[in-house]
């Protein structure tokens, strides 16, 4: 069971790649699914590996990333 | 598990229209989560300026004006003088402040108005196509310095932050960047500050945030957090220009 | 009720406090200096708020920001300072805001003068900024004006959420007369639910005047359009004397006014045939009621300190039924009622064309 887990909004996502480059664990990928605006939304392509640390959702410009973590929190 | 991150309240439903990769976007973020922590999306009117950000209005879920070019800080002075205990902010690029907006940050700087200013430094003009704009950095191509920014041409790009801080009026002034997720989360701490100060009745507080723009830059949006990291920060320091809490020992 | 002497800029800016005014964002220029000198002595004791902005262009967007919160909001200037504010109004009128702008004209164009003149009327009553929109204009023609139109121009701003300017100009500005004012102390309050004043247990408003959508933008000129009728139906103002039997009428509006009317005494004193239509409302024109009173035989003289602008209006209204002729100085300079009197009798005695 992995220790977070990332919640994707297909359809805000513009394929910008930040998110990927973020993510410390390679949890992300361009998909190729492809959504009403044409484009490929990320995916998680390794989510055993998310530590849920919210790293690839601070990146995010179109707020498509929503992050779930097990607790305790940690800060 | 517990959700540890998502949509601010104080941001809308509505999908950005900024391109893919807009650093736009993480900042609205970042003013939204500043007014959720601070639970004042009730008493908040924001001030959407004109350029990329013309749409800002659609986005704050808040109070919003949209201001002529330039003019965002004598809109948000006229509204914070007869709504002393409302929160005012703008939201401004570069073109809009440094250039055609001078004299209306300077002056609201220099009054010290109470309004906290979130600027977005982008060194271009996104909205009209990638125009020179005051903060472009020498030597940069855009398509009014086509060969590149010379000095002789066009003179030197404006540090608004080390501008501002020659004046008694500001009480915080800080430069931001936006090019990875630690400069991001230091970015939100520091547009958090920028509302903390007005909500301290302390003065005006401005952020610049170094951010980018990958369709006029002509490179994919995460090669131009690269070229802002690179060529962007060395030009414009990162850091504080002025926090009178740290001088009270706050 | 007691009589007080006062200048006009004076009774304008006293008339406005007692209206209810919050806020007067300015910036110096004469001759309306009397205006802001007044509000920062008297505004910041009684409620209100004064700010010195650095440039008539942060004035007006001042004002725009205060007036979208939601309060009585004013700016004066003369006639280069209104020129500034020209991109501010055409912003405020877009976005339905409800504010007072006075312009204490002097003469133009360019720095031009410092003394009174009426040039700015295009500029007032044809829009002067961007885009299809219409100011209010109301011209007051003596210091009791001054304030009355001034109360008036603050209720018919909030009522139609429009900008109203007070076309005022130097000579009215500086005069002084003696003025009564109201005591009942009643502010005509105006709930305005639209105003950006905290979006606390309601839905968030926005001030905007932006819109890319073609259709959307043209529907939202059509109730802009729709609005500026319902104004022109229900708030044209205009006073006139002896027009019944008039073989001339004069036409003019503030201080040209006073001079046309000493014009008419000393006509009919000669037993010349000479009336006086006053418009009031600059805009809306009061264009009917000159269309009803030209008729075959009579002329109508246009009485301006400018090049002659006002003349237009009143040539469209009277649509060539009667002759409309212009007896006017410029550069500051003002007619007198012996110039007047000799344009009536050039046209009594078929001297002009």
């Amino acid at each position: 069971m992995p220790r977070g887990q990332v919640i994707v909004n297909q359809e805000l996502c513009k394929e910008c790649s930040l998110c990927v480059v973020a993510c410390p664990h390679g949890v992300l990928a361009i998909g190729k699914a492809i959504n009403k605006k044409g484009y490929h939304p990320v995916e998680a392509v390794a989510p055993e590996k998310c530590t849920g640390c919210t790293m690839c959702a601070v990146m995010c410009p179109d707020v498509v990333l929503t992050i779930k973590r097990k607790s305790p929190e940690r800060k | 598990m517990k959700t540890v991150f998502q949509k601010p309240e104080a941001l809308t439903d509505m999908p950005m229209h900024y391109c893919p990769g807009c650093t736009h976007g993480i900042i609205h973020r970042l003013v939204g989560e500043a007014i959720d922590s601070l639970a004042i999306r009730e008493q908040t009117i924001g001030v959407a300026s004109v350029g990329c950000s013309v749409f800002a209005y659609d986005y704050f879920n808040c109070d919003m004006q949209q201001a002529a070019h330039g003019r965002a800080p004598a809109v948000a002075t006229g509204i914070k003088r007869v709504l002393p205990e409302s929160m005012v902010f703008t939201y401004q690029g570069d073109g809009d402040l440094a250039s055609i907006g001078m004299a209306e940050i300077v002056h609201a700087a220099a009054r010290g108005e109470n309004i906290t200013v979130v600027f977005v430094n982008n060194a271009i003009y996104g909205m009209t196509s990638g125009q020179m704009a005051p903060t472009s950095l020498l030597g940069q191509k855009t398509a009014t310095s086509p060969r590149g920014r010379t000095v002789e041409e066009m003179g030197y790009p404006i540090k608004m932050c080390e501008l501002l801080a020659t004046l008694e009026g500001p009480a915080y002034l800080a430069r931001v960047s936006t090019h990875d997720s630690r400069h991001v989360l230091q970015a939100g701490k520091a547009i958090k500050k920028a509302f903390e100060i007005q909500q301290q009745k302390k003065g005006f507080a401005m952020v610049e945030v170094l951010s980018t723009c990958s369709v006029n830059w002509g490179m994919t949006p995460v090669k131009a957090l690269g070229w802002l990291e690179e060529n962007m920060i060395p030009y414009y320091p990162l850091g504080v220009y002025r926090d009178v809490t740290a001088k009270e020992g706050n | 009720m007691a009589k007080i002497l006062m200048k006009g800029n004076e009774a304008l800016s006293e008339a406005a406090i007692r209206a209810g005014l919050k806020a007067f964002y300015g910036y110096p220029i004469t001759p309306q200096n009397e205006v802001p000198a007044y509000m920062a002595e008297h505004l910041p004791l009684r409620g209100g708020v004064y700010l010195q902005a650095e440039s008539e262009v942060s004035a007006i967007n001042m004002v725009y920001g205060a007036a979208g919160a939601g309060v009585r909001v004013m700016t004066s200037s003369s006639s280069p300072g209104i020129s500034l504010k020209q991109e501010g109004i055409s912003y405020i009128a877009a976005a339905q805001l409800p504010c007072v702008i006075v312009n204490v004209v002097r003469n133009g164009p360019g720095l031009g003068g410092i003394q009174p003149a009426q040039g700015d009327y295009f500029q007032a009553v044809k829009g002067g900024g961007h885009g299809d929109y219409r100011l209010i204009v109301l011209a007051p023609g003596n210091v009791q004006e001054m304030a009355d139109l001034t109360t008036l121009g603050f209720d018919l701003a909030d009522k139609w959420r429009n900008p109203v300017m007070i076309l005022s100009d130097g000579i009215l500005g500086q005069m002084m007369e003696p003025v009564v004012f109201s005591e009942d102390g009643a502010v005509s309050e105006v709930d305005k639910p639209w105003a950006t004043n905290g979006a606390a247990g309601r839905e968030r408003n926005i001030v905007n005047s932006l819109d890319i959508i073609p259709d959307k933008a043209e529907k939202n000129m059509l109730r802009l359009l729709e609005k500026y009728d319902q104004i022109k139906a229900e708030e044209v103002r205009w006073q006139e004397h002896n027009t019944e039997d008039a073989d001339v009428i004069l036409v003019g509006y503030g201080t040209s006014a006073r001079v046309a009317r000493s014009a008419m005494e000393l006509a009919r004193k000669e037993g010349l045939k000479v009336g006086l239509f006053r418009p009031i409302t600059l805009w809306p024109f009061p264009e009917q009621r000159l269309a009803e009173l030209a008729k075959a035989g009579r002329s109508f003289l246009a009485v301006e300190m400018s090049a002659g602008q006002m003349i237009e209006d009143v040539r469209l209204a009277v649509n060539g039924v009667s002759p409309v002729h212009l007896s006017n100085r410029l550069g500051g300079m003002v007619p007198t009622p012996e110039d007047v009197l000799e344009k009536v009798r050039e046209i009594l005695e078929g001297r002009v064309s």
